[in-house]
């Protein structure tokens, strides 16, 4: 074997190969599984460091839903006495506040990564993916608490014999999450990847969130709203999920089903886009933050 | 030839400097709208040339860098502040790319540009071992392995299920660097991690880094320390102004390079704030110069039995008690001689501050420094909250250098090995017979 050959032959064997531009393309997930122990311990990290040192730790996560379903009952159902469609207020709104909480924790979660990490990613590689996906699944943990609150008193008002008519709709309650978590991610990457080089745009996101809300089913049933509002309604990827989980439960729902794998089509639209500009920034983000 | 495992091919780094685009949304909207009416740009500062955003000043930190380490070689790397080291480990840890060029490594590298990365104060010391490890690249499974070890080698057993918010600064270094010292990478990058911790613990860390080299691993080493560098490293690389000025197995020569190269841009006993580079309310330096008893600038050799004194101008617009301002001294080594603050004394002493323009100055002691060159940084924090001007991070440095005037004494007029120079009292007297 002659040395040019030999030294080729060791070239291809490059472990590591740190070049000025990755294509748009080269995502580089097997990285992330590499990495899985780590996103375990963010997970950990996130559910663990954050209510240390607090009084009431992880009831957190019962008492915001049941302090706002309470508000909205009052808010929504008494003063304004928006229709629920036959079902008691307290449960709709609670039903509401339970879904949309995962969707949004994790949009809001995710979409400050870059801006709030500089400081770690400044210093050390690892998949910078990593975090945003675990904050995804850490608000499973978060939303698992919060639906156990909603089935407590799920069971209580079918005990007391309000007519409620659960069904086989919620063995899709997975592929609502998954949904959800796909949008989420998707939106927050996407945020967070603009946020390097526009920071007014993470104040845009908490309101955006808010208004966000307001146009998703959450307190009032798609049956209530008619007109130019309706089609708006129906274009928010989110309208799908939340009466989806509503009919499995509750039973009611005006909406037909199958607009669920719209909004499956739409988190992964938003999720590929999120991740090739998530992917471009980071290549670049530690000279522009 | 033994197997190489980091190859870098051409390697450039550009930065713009100045702003990159201007932050928000709505000026870089206001920017592009002036731009569109053919206005001059809104935000540019008057007196300041508008360049444009786009085509603003260029920086090539690193440019057409060339080099490879073979399997096992301890390498240094040395330069002035700005030469581009931190740039060059920063595209080797992956934290940024490079503009041009490649580097191709065999094996798994880890870099140390900071110990204790992804630290949560919140959590027990035994937890962020785990994610500490996790962030470097271990999995659970080697790190559960190597667990004792670590713990045993941090030395802080007894708080390990501390949270370490609880910690003593020095406790926290310290279990931080057992976590990266049990990494076990194929190649490991230390950057100036070793500037951090009490004397000990520099040597414990220097031994590990050097146990890490002879086990057959690959390091590369930043650091201002030269005396580290020449004991750690079997080759060295002097940047200069992003490009290799020296690569060389004679370590000592490059070493000598580097002085020669740093004493000569600089070997003035004064500095000003001519760029306006450090502007902070709190201590606005104006000047920091070496004068001698006539209060003239020493830009020569002088006697160690000369008066020296460092005199500090500063203009301070916002007043806090806890400003304390002082220098580093450092041989020519890059070994550090003493800090000194003007707060070395009992608080009633200390002279009330108020908004204004003051001096601050104090005699270096005589006949204790050595012969040789000598270089002074300027230092400044509100102590223990915050460094307004911290020693090793481009503050204002100015050099001295002392030649003659050892000692009085007939048999000593030359330069004596040590660090230290002192001329020191002894008494001598016989002992008498009956007072045995």
């Amino acid at each position: 074997m002659s040395h040019s050959t030999k030294s080729e032959t060791l070239s291809d064997k490059w472990d590591l190969d740190i070049s000025p531009q990755r294509g748009w393309f080269d995502l580089q997930l097997g990285d992330l599984w590499r990495y899985r122990d780590l996103v375990k311990l963010f997970v950990w990290r996130d559910f663990v460091a954050g209510y240390k040192q607090t009084i009431l730790g992880p009831f957190w996560y019962v008492i915001q839903p049941i302090l706002s379903t309470i508000v909205f009952t009052i808010v929504f159902g008494n003063v304004a006495k928006l229709s629920t469609d036959g079902t008691p207020p307290f449960l709709f709104y609670l039903a509401g506040n339970t879904i949309w909480g995962y969707f949004a924790g994790c949009f809001l979660a995710t979409s400050n990564t870059f801006v709030n990490n500089a400081a770690i990613f400044g210093k050390v590689y690892f998949p910078r993916l990593s975090v945003p996906v675990s904050v995804v699944i850490s608000n499973i943990i978060s939303f698992a608490i919060r639906m156990v609150v909603f089935l407590v008193f799920w069971v209580y008002f079918l005990i007391i014999g309000v007519k409620l008519q659960p069904n086989i709709w919620i063995l899709m309650l997975p592929v609502l999450l998954l949904i959800m978590a796909g949008l989420g991610l998707g939106f927050g990457i996407i945020v967070s990847s603009l946020t390097t080089k526009y920071r007014d745009l993470q104040q845009l996101v908490g309101f955006g969130v808010q208004l966000l809300m307001y146009l998703s089913p959450v307190i009032y049933p798609v049956s209530s709203v008619a007109g130019i509002w309706r089609v708006l309604i129906y274009v928010n990827p989110m309208t799908p999920i939340i009466e989806v989980f509503r009919l499995a439960f509750l039973g009611t729902s005006a909406l037909n089903p199958i607009w669920l794998l719209y909004s499956g089509g739409f988190a992964v639209v938003v999720m590929f886009i999120g991740l090739l500009l998530f992917n471009h920034t980071e290549a670049s983000f530690m000279d522009t933050v | 030839m033994s197997e190489t495992v980091i190859s870098v091919e051409h390697l450039s780094k550009r930065y713009q400097l100045g702003v990159i685009g201007t932050g928000t949304f709505k000026d870089d909207a206001k920017v592009w709208f002036a731009k569109l009416r053919g206005k001059p740009n809104p935000l540019a500062k008057i007196g300041e040339e508008d360049y444009g955003n786009r085509d603003g000043d260029i920086l090539w930190a690193l440019r057409d860098v060339d080099f490879t380490v073979p399997k096992g070689e301890a390498l240094g790397i040395i330069g002035r502040n700005g030469a581009g080291k931190s740039t060059l480990l920063k595209i080797l840890a992956r934290v940024t790319t490079p503009t041009l060029g490649h580097v191709h490594v065999r094996g798994r590298i880890a870099s140390l540009l900071e110990v204790g990365t992804g630290f949560h104060p919140e959590l027990t010391g035994r937890e962020n071992i785990f994610l500490n490890g996790a962030i470097m690249g271990m999995t659970r499974a080697e790190v559960t392995r190597k667990l004792d070890e670590i713990i045993d080698f941090s030395g802080v057993e007894r708080f390990i299920d501390t949270p370490v918010k609880r910690y003593s600064s020095g406790m926290y270094v310290r279990l931080a660097f057992a976590v990266a010292a049990y990494l076990e990478p194929e190649i490991l990058i230390v950057d100036e991690v070793l500037a951090v911790g009490d004397a000990e613990f520099q040597k414990k860390c220097l031994g590990k880094m050097g146990d890490v080299a002879h086990e057959g691993r690959t390091v590369l080493f930043v650091s201002h320390n030269m005396n580290a560098i020449e004991q750690l490293c079997s080759r060295c690389i002097l940047l200069k102004a992003g490009q290799i000025e020296e690569i060389s197995d004679n370590v000592r020569g490059v070493i000598n390079n580097y002085y020669s190269n740093s004493f000569e841009v600089n070997s003035q006993g004064l500095w000003t704030n001519q760029e306006n580079q450090y502007v902070d309310p709190n201590f606005y330096p104006l000047s920091f110069s070496l004068v001698n008893e006539n209060n003239e600038v020493i830009n020569s050799s002088v006697r160690n039995d000369s008066l020296i004194s460092v005199q500090i101008t500063a203009k301070i617009e916002l007043v806090d008690p806890s400003l304390t301002i002082g220098y580093a001294i450092y041989t020519e080594d890059g070994e550090l001689l003493y800090w000194s603050y003007q707060t070395d004394a009992d608080e009633n002493q200390w002279t009330k501050i108020r908004p204004g323009i003051w001096r601050f100055q104090s005699n270096l002691p005589k006949r204790m420094l050595n012969e040789g060159e000598y270089r002074l940084e300027l230092i400044a924090s509100l102590h223990f909250r915050k460094w307004l001007l911290e020693p090793l991070h481009s503050v204002p440095t100015i050099n001295l250098s002392i030649r003659g005037g050892l000692s009085d004494s007939a048999l000593w007029i030359i330069k004596r090995p040590g660090l230290l120079a002192p001329v020191i009292t002894w008494e001598t007297e016989e002992i008498l017979d009956n007072e045995k």
